[in-house]
């Protein structure tokens, strides 16, 4: 490409620069100042001193948090609920994606099969059903109702199938020759060959499963059982202070004030996000233009 | 042939697990939809609870709020879809013209995170940053002297941090799909443009934008079926009680009148008008895309 050096093109580049460093920082600032509070003096943190940096530096916040078990215990729950959802769902998947990206030939039902999916996808019987169904199969309170709704993404589903599509129809031929089995063939040639699509949408499933906190909302009443996110919707988010009506809830507010714990909270429940990150973004940008790869 | 049937067999239990779990958590609950049309008595369950007719969508129409909650659901909305629009393909482009390839990476780092964040942490975080002695109240006040503003109890100002915010957590995702196109532009169209002298806007006009229009249409078309999805996550996790007026949707309505207040039939009616409406849009809109923009799902 030829290079334009004159001064105008200089300038415009150097604006550009200085515009997307600016757009970056207001996408990062939120968080940074989130940080910087949860890492300051409560009383500076009160008095609106901190912007970028902490004033006041000090762990006593992550420390107040080390002694908190509820939000550990939530924390716990959470983990839980990831890794079993990711494991569970990851088979799962595989599974239903072999015999959907066989053709019509080879599998009759295949479309059937195929448009119940999409119609489950863009139907849905609102909230309420879901909830009175939930109720009635007795999962409240019950740590798999964390789980089994969420164990099936169609969305993660079709992203395999398209993948699977494209991998060379002579594989399955020439393993079906030697006696493969779909059993066979989906975790022995397929998997192994789709490890790139697997993997993004099992980062991708780890993101929602983490985020999720509306089905520990409404189906467990007891602290100990809900996921982190349900715990910090309730502890930052519901309290209202126009809608205070009882003792237990200025109580509770009296503990959230601490702005500075809150903060620590905050960033504590983002961290397991920041750590797949790097993870996620190697894989995300292929794992979404994976699935316009079709035949 | 024997071989072929029980191919037939293992492909059905492959697909066992994962029908079974549609059926229970989403087929299964679409039967109870038959509760929108119904009165319902919890000891009788939903199937032997009486017949109704139209009566609970009446009852909906004669309140004010079923028009204030559609209002502000399609309002905001479509706020959140033209922005939401414009803007990724405004900095996709901004990043494209970018020399510095290290330094785009950095910034695409960083504006794709918090689309990774759930809106429940960024709230408690915007919660704070918007309040009344907020730093954002802070900034404005010793920058321009402003009095307090209260943001989060104000129906103007609500509505823009809705919008704002959700446009601030997504625009960097969104301009993912753009910088895949951008790249599959053929360079030599480039060469061939700066051999006949073209300048930056005239590649941005004639080279740049034609490579992304096919982009353009499938995200704008697909945009189309979230008119009604006017984001519960976020909303539930930022409204109160003074914004009501500005920022009720319907998801967030149905989730008080059905959950909090248990009127199941209401939430019911409300959801299964929003989840037909929807249904049309989807259709409409994969329509649209797979006219213009050769879109299939699979």
């Amino acid at each position: 490409m030829v290079r334009n050096t004159t001064p105008g093109a200089k300038a415009a580049e150097a604006v550009l620069v200085i515009l997307l460093a600016l757009i970056s920082f207001s996408s990062l600032f939120p968080i940074i100042h989130n940080l910087a509070i949860s890492f300051s003096m409560p009383a500076k943190a009160m008095a609106g001193f901190v912007t970028v940096f902490p004033k006041g530096f000090t762990i006593e916040s992550y420390k107040k948090l080390y002694e908190d078990s509820v939000f550990f215990s939530s924390f716990w729950v959470s983990v839980k609920r990831v890794v079993v959802t990711c494991a569970i769902s990851f088979f799962i998947s595989l599974l239903m994606s072999y015999p959907l990206s066989r053709s019509v030939r080879e599998f009759k039902l295949r479309n059937v099969y195929m448009w119940l999916l999409v119609f489950s996808m863009m139907f849905n019987g609102g909230l309420i059903p879901f909830y009175l169904v939930v109720r009635q199969m007795h999962l409240m309170n019950n740590f798999w109702v964390l789980v089994l709704p969420m164990l099936v993404n169609v969305f993660n589903v079709i992203l395999i199938v398209n993948y699977f599509r494209s991998i060379p129809k002579e594989l399955d031929e020439s393993a079906a020759m030697d006696g493969a089995g779909p059993w066979y063939k989906a975790f022995r040639i397929y998997m192994p060959l789709s490890m790139p699509v697997l993997a993004t949408t099992t980062l991708f499933l780890i993101v929602t499963v983490w985020n999720e906190f509306m089905l520990g909302l409404i189906f467990i009443n007891h602290e100990s059982g809900i996921p982190l996110q349900t715990y910090m919707q309730q502890l930052v988010v519901r309290i209202d202070p126009t809608l205070m009506q009882s003792l237990e809830d200025v109580k509770r507010l009296a503990s959230v004030s601490d702005k500075t714990l809150g903060a620590a909270k905050i960033f504590a429940s983002m961290l397991p996000i920041m750590l797949v990150y790097p993870f996620l973004q190697r894989f995300f940008i292929s794992g979404i233009m994976l699935g316009s790869v079709k035949e | 042939m024997r071989r072929k049937w029980s191919e037939q067999i293992h492909f059905n239990l492959m697909l066992l697990p994962g029908m079974l779990l549609i059926l229970i958590f989403t087929i299964w609950p679409m039967g109870g939809i038959v509760l929108a049309f119904k009165h319902f008595i919890p000891t009788k369950g939903i199937w032997h609870s009486p017949w109704t007719g139209w009566e609970n969508y009446s009852f909906v129409f004669d309140t004010p709020v079923a028009l204030r909650v559609f209002k502000n659901t399609v309002i905001i909305a479509l706020m959140k879809i033209a922005f939401g629009f414009l803007i990724p393909i405004v900095f996709a482009l901004m990043l494209h013209e970018l020399r510095f390839q290290w330094f785009k990476r950095v910034v695409q780092t960083i504006v794709y995170l918090p689309h990774f964040l759930s809106w429940v942490l960024l709230a408690g975080i915007l919660r704070d940053l918007f309040a009344v002695d907020g730093i954002i109240n802070q900034m404005l006040h010793s920058l321009f002297g402003t009095e307090q503003i209260m943001f989060m109890g104000d129906n103007f100002w609500f509505r823009t941090i809705i919008v704002g915010s959700d446009i601030w957590k997504e625009f960097g995702f969104g301009t993912i799909i753009y910088l895949a196109a951008l790249t599959g532009i053929n360079p030599s169209l480039y060469e061939a443009a700066d051999i006949d002298g073209a300048t930056r806007m005239q590649k941005l006009k004639y080279v740049t934008l034609p490579g992304i229009a096919t982009t353009i249409v499938l995200v704008g078309t697909l945009s189309l079926q979230n008119v009604l999805n006017a984001g519960f996550d976020q909303i539930f996790n930022l409204y109160n009680t003074l914004v009501y007026d500005s920022s009720d949707i319907i998801d967030t309505y149905v989730f008080r009148s059905g959950i909090e207040e248990g009127h199941y039939e209401i939430g019911t009616a409300i959801g299964l008008m929003k989840s037909a409406v929807s249904f049309v849009l989807i259709i409409f809109s994969y329509s649209l895309a797979s006219r213009f923009a050769n879109y299939r799902i699979f």
